[in-house]
């Protein structure tokens, strides 16, 4: 029971890490919250649904081709909606309502389009269940946990040993500085843009094809518990977004199975509190100190 | 030729103008002062010159070249590297990773490699500290890590803002005399924006005095030092 319960929490835990990560990437480099996040990954869900459902593309190309178009919207909504607001000098208040305001458009556009009911999913990966001492493990699940966990690996490697992670990890720490290295920060923001959406794009289509549905609105409690698990992990923080999204996964699926269902967001938002007031910078945060 | 030179500069912060006009040049192989109160607009020209303040008027250009539209990310690529005030540099990274980040548009690796050691052997703090977080580094360490960079860059001219600012004084003479082996040996052309106008003008070949966004004395360092109303103002002799 408990390890069945571990291995469902870790299932949902990496899903709200990669969801995680596109808050976190987006909050390091502009110290803004983009909240219209949780509704990028919904929009990657109907991508993937659409394109699996409307081409006969086989979905090693259809899913990747969703990830490049999630990842285009992402680059655009900064571009439109935050980017003008953001060379006006405006505060981050301003950012952030505009941020709200994409969110809404996105939702509202997306029951628009698709309707306000759930869909089923293609399921274009026939669903085995395997047995294993009492433990039922599917082959989705494996595969959500296996690819959360390499592009996770990719996405560190990416961010440390490369480059361009290099100009990620200087344009976080100071927009003007990294201008005078010679780094474009419009580009690198436009990135950090596009890789979290394509990874929210990969948890949409996770979430879809492990509980066979998508919907127009799954993207406000999804996008909140994976905002919370950024924050738990010290919001900023790639690292931190990842333990972050395992541990609220595992929280919330050992108290629903243990204690009761009707529980599960009581016990995720408790360990958040829980873990604040401890330490208020999150697990891996940086303690924030301003020198004078 | 000048390598740089700077025509009726004007930058506004809102309505409130900072740089109300400025004309100045820094020739090839020269170091150059801009002196002046907190508040006289040192620190917003060399700003202009990097393009990270928007200018409303005027005209840089840089080895002939005008500059003045560029964007900030290009400046660097041209040949001006720039120190900030305060160092600027990046303290979650490594000593060796900020470094290498000065290098960031250059493509030659053995090059690079060259260059890394050069300036250990200018700083050989930077070289026994280089797998340290740079926001661990003493502040004098970090001014040098900030010229370290810079130099990383290959520039043909440096902009450096305030470097003695907030150190020790035995830490600020190290500083300038750094400041004067990069100019003899590297042949480094540099534009100092400096407040200690008495260590300045021993180091500088001429030296602008700026108040109020505008430029009210300019003269070699000598005729400067030797100026009585200079001397009462800035120099406080």
């Amino acid at each position: 029971m408990f390890v069945q319960q571990l291995i469902n929490g870790i299932t949902v835990g990496g899903i709200y890490a990669l969801i995680a990560l596109g808050y976190t990437m987006v909050y390091g480099i502009l110290k803004i919250v983009n909240f219209a996040h949780g509704d990028v990954f919904m929009i990657g869900g109907f991508m993937g649904l659409i394109l699996a459902q409307t081409t006969n593309l086989p979905i090693w190309i259809a899913y990747p081709l969703a990830m490049l178009i999630t990842a285009l919207i992402g680059v655009l909504i900064e571009r439109i909606c935050y980017r003008p607001i953001r060379l006006h000098g405006a505060d981050a208040l301003a950012i952030l309502i505009s941020a709200l305001g994409v969110s809404i458009f996105l939702e509202n556009f997306a029951q628009l389009v698709w309707g306000t009911e759930t869909h089923a999913y293609v399921q274009k990966i026939q669903r085995t269940a395997y047995n294993i001492a009492g433990i039922t493990l599917s082959n989705i699940q494996i595969g959500v946990i296996v690819l959360c966990i390499i592009l996770m690996i990719v996405l560190y490697l990416v961010v440390n040993k490369t480059k361009m992670g290099m100009a990620m990890r200087a344009t976080s720490q100071s927009i003007t500085s990294a201008q005078l290295m010679g780094i474009n920060t419009e580009k690198v923001i436009a990135l950090t843009f596009g890789v979290g959406s394509a990874l929210a794009c990969v948890a949409g289509i996770l979430v879809g094809t492990y509980y066979d549905a998508v919907y127009p609105l799954i993207g406000y409690s999804y996008g909140l518990k994976a905002f919370a698990a950024a924050i738990l992990g010290g919001i900023g923080s790639v690292p931190g977004a990842m333990l972050g999204g395992f541990l609220l996964g595992i929280v919330e699926t050992l108290g629903a199975g243990y204690i009761s269902t009707g529980y599960r967001d009581a016990f995720a938002f408790g360990i958040l509190i829980l873990v604040l007031l401890f330490r208020p910078s999150g697990l891996l945060g940086k303690k924030h100190v301003d020198k004078v | 030729m000048a390598m740089l030179e700077i025509n009726d500069l004007k930058v506004k912060y809102g309505v409130i103008p900072a740089l109300k006009g400025l004309t100045f040049h820094v020739d090839e192989g020269e170091i150059v002062a801009l002196i002046g109160a907190n508040g006289a607009g040192k620190t917003t020209t060399l700003h202009a010159i990097s393009a990270i303040v928007d200018k409303s008027g005027g005209t840089i250009s840089f080895n002939g070249k005008n500059i003045t539209n560029e964007k900030a990310y290009k400046i660097v690529g041209m040949g001006i590297a720039h120190v900030q005030e305060g160092r600027g540099i990046f303290s979650e990274m490594t000593v060796l990773e900020n470094l290498m980040i000065g290098a960031y548009l250059r493509k030659d690796k053995a090059d690079i490699q060259a260059d890394l050691k050069q300036v250990y052997s200018l700083f050989p703090r930077l070289e026994e500290r280089k797998a340290q977080n740079a926001g661990t580094l003493s502040g004098g360490e970090q001014q040098m890590l900030s010229i370290g960079r810079a130099l990383m860059a290959k520039p043909r001219m440096l902009l450096l803002d305030e470097p003695s600012m907030g150190l020790a004084p035995v830490v600020v003479e190290d500083i300038f005399r750094t400041i004067r082996k990069l100019n003899k040996e590297l042949h480094m052309t540099i534009l100092l924006v400096e407040q200690n106008a008495q260590m300045t003008l021993h180091v500088v070949n001429r030296a602008y005095i700026m108040e109020n966004g505008k430029i009210v004395h300019s003269g070699t360092a000598k005729e400067l030092r030797e100026n009585d109303e200079i001397r009462k103002t800035y120099l406080g002799l």
